[in-house]
């Protein structure tokens, strides 16, 4: 069997495990979950009719095939406060989640790899001890506390950007990435300190190789070097991190969006919080869980492309 | 990974050569002492409210200044290291002890191992923070609850690493002749198992204390976490939002002492990795 196919067909019990503990959740916590989809001020009707739906006398594992089926063909039920499909809900929130999580991402792995490559090549030296020092930093200051921070100097202190909201790309491609800079900096930092340091512990190992010294015996360049030979030997680990750090950002992107405004499916999440739209929030969990496994699974792909061992 | 016995001059060595242990330390040390002597650090009531000095900025009588109902940011900050600490510390011994159960039965019976792994993956594949908001959407917003919440997002780091070391050491000589020989179980997990989790479960116990504090504050500031009443530092960063561009120190405080903990708990982590695994500190 091919590698593809071996590792897509790996990710298919996670997702089916990732739906039995979401659903779970609501049907082996103390509560009734016919209370809870239909939220508190649900009429007794309300309460009975969806009873009804749920099927609530039939085996456990019967309700989950049932409820994985709709889940699976779209339907991640109704939300309460809009009484609309939570799946149209997130659908039209992904746009700006999208657009904030990639421009994070992209400032992470821009800051990330030159630090990490730079200090593990200056390895005990002053400037590794910063690099490194920035990272501790980085990876203790919270997402909400750097968004304020930097909302206080480059918005309110110089004026340079705006405090908060959105604006859609359509409406305006440079007001758009005026209002996403900040927040993916913000964002992007912690999830740059992650990656600063892995790419340092794993460029200290090719470095070390012998192949690095041949091929600074053959009077490699530089740049050659380090991009041909040693950073393509330590980009699993790289990407690695990358594809396990997704988490984090997945978490910071629902922080962020609240520090920031950013009408997002983070957005909705903290909205469904306080309305106490339970729907809302499971349909969330699954798709940032759906996201992540996906996400993991083209960081497993992409191993084929650095090691050919691993094609196999 | 058999370390020579811990000697106070060996610790004291240790220490010398890792600063960042002390240095964490001595922070963190602080903090605990102010969280736990809060009453007597000229703080006043946390929850007292004031209408007349609102929003006052920071100066000689009120250190942090005051927050939009008048209560006092200095006294709020002081007692939030009760509530961020106690989640922390509780959170890391919860899931170090339930994770090292978990951990060892999976690294012994084979049944169990492909179960629970599977399921461990599946946690691990749900961000912490939205596993925590639906346990707490489902059990309501108290402190017991976000103590359980962020512990079973954490549980999956704990299994995952202690089921590791017992599959290597399961292998090992000296396990398999203290086997043949007839140790107890009890005593084989005891002797030669327990010891050797030891070191990278201090290292793992203390990145969770971390992320358990700043997983609360992220409930908290999302309004998933500690009740609204409670003065903690996501709370407080919460209810300065509206004013923030009018009165930031509301926020900076407590977002600063938030900061400071994690980095001193990050510190000691990092430290005590790099004291106990040798191999890493010399790259």
């Amino acid at each position: 069997m091919s590698y593809v196919l071996r590792r897509l067909l790996a990710t298919l019990p996670v997702m089916a495990t990732v739906a039995l503990i979401v659903f779970s959740l609501l049907h082996l916590s103390p509560g009734d979950p016919a209370h809870v989809l239909a939220g508190e001020t649900a009429t007794p009707d309300e309460v009975a009719s969806i009873r009804a739906a749920l099927g609530l006398e039939r085996p456990f594992f019967e309700r989950f095939a049932d409820w994985s089926y709709s889940v699976i063909t779209g339907n991640l039920g109704q939300s309460i406060f809009f009484g609309r499909p939570v799946a149209d809900l997130i659908l039209q929130r992904a746009v700006p989640s999208i657009a904030l999580s990639l421009l994070a991402l992209l400032i992470a792995v821009a800051i990330a790899l030159p630090l990490g490559m730079f200090a593990a090549w200056r390895a005990g030296r002053v400037i590794d001890k910063m690099a490194m020092s920035f990272a501790v930093l980085g990876f203790s200051l919270p997402t909400f506390v750097l968004g304020y921070l930097l909302i206080l100097f480059f918005s309110v202190h110089l004026r340079w950007l705006p405090v908060q909201g959105y604006v859609a790309p359509e409406d305006g491609a440079v007001s758009f990435l005026r209002h996403l800079i900040l927040p993916a900096l913000a964002l992007g930092l912690v999830y740059a300190a992650l990656i600063a340091r892995v790419t340092r512990a794993a460029m200290l190992e090719v470095l070390g190789q012998d192949y690095m010294r041949t091929a600074r015996a053959k009077g490699l360049g530089l740049w050659r070097m380090v991009v041909r030979h040693a950073l393509k030997n330590a980009a699993v680990p790289i990407v690695t991190v990358i594809g396990i750090g997704f988490g984090m950002l997945i978490s910071g992107v629902v922080v962020t969006e609240t520090v920031f405004n950013v009408p997002g499916v983070g957005r909705l999440t903290v909205d469904a919080i306080l309305r106490r739209d339970y729907p809302v929030i499971q349909g969330v969990v699954l798709v940032f869980s759906a996201t992540y496994v996906l996400i993991n699974l083209l960081v497993d792909l992409s191993y084929a492309l650095f090691d050919p061992r691993v094609r196999r | 990974m058999n370390a020579p016995p811990a000697t106070a001059g060996r610790v004291a060595t240790e220490l010398t050569r890792h600063p960042a242990i002390w240095i964490g330390g001595v922070i963190l040390l602080l903090f605990i002492v102010a969280a736990v002597a809060a009453p007597w650090l000229g703080t006043i009531d946390p929850q007292r409210i004031r209408p007349l000095t609102r929003l006052r900025p920071p100066d000689a009588d009120s250190w942090f200044g005051s927050d939009m109902i008048g209560r006092d940011v200095f006294s709020r900050t002081v007692y939030g290291a009760r509530i961020s600490l106690v989640v922390g510390i509780t959170v890391a011994l919860l899931s170090v002890a339930i994770g090292l159960v978990v951990g060892l039965v999976a690294g012994f019976v084979r049944w169990f191992d492909g179960v629970a792994m599977r399921v461990m993956d599946a946690m691990m594949a749900i961000p912490s923070i939205l596993l925590a908001v639906a346990l707490i959407a489902l059990t309501g917003a108290s402190l017991q609850n976000v103590i359980f919440a962020i512990t079973a997002a954490e549980v999956p780091r704990v299994a995952r690493l202690v089921r590791a070391v017992v599959i290597v050491l399961r292998e090992r000589p000296f396990v398999e002749a203290a086997r043949v020989v007839g140790t107890p179980f009890v005593a084989l997990l005891w002797r030669h198992v327990l010891p050797n989790t030891l070191a990278p479960l201090l290292v793992q116990g203390s990145y969770i204390l971390a992320s358990a504090v700043l997983i609360e504050a992220a409930l908290s500031f999302i309004g998933a976490g500690t009740p609204p009443a409670v003065p903690s530092w996501g709370n407080m960063i919460a209810e300065g939002r509206a004013v923030f561009q009018i009165a930031p120190h509301i926020v900076l405080f407590p977002g600063i002492a938030l900061a400071i903990t994690v980095l001193a708990v990050n510190l000691v982590g990092d430290g005590l990795r790099d004291a106990l695994d040798p191999r890493l500190e010399r790259r």
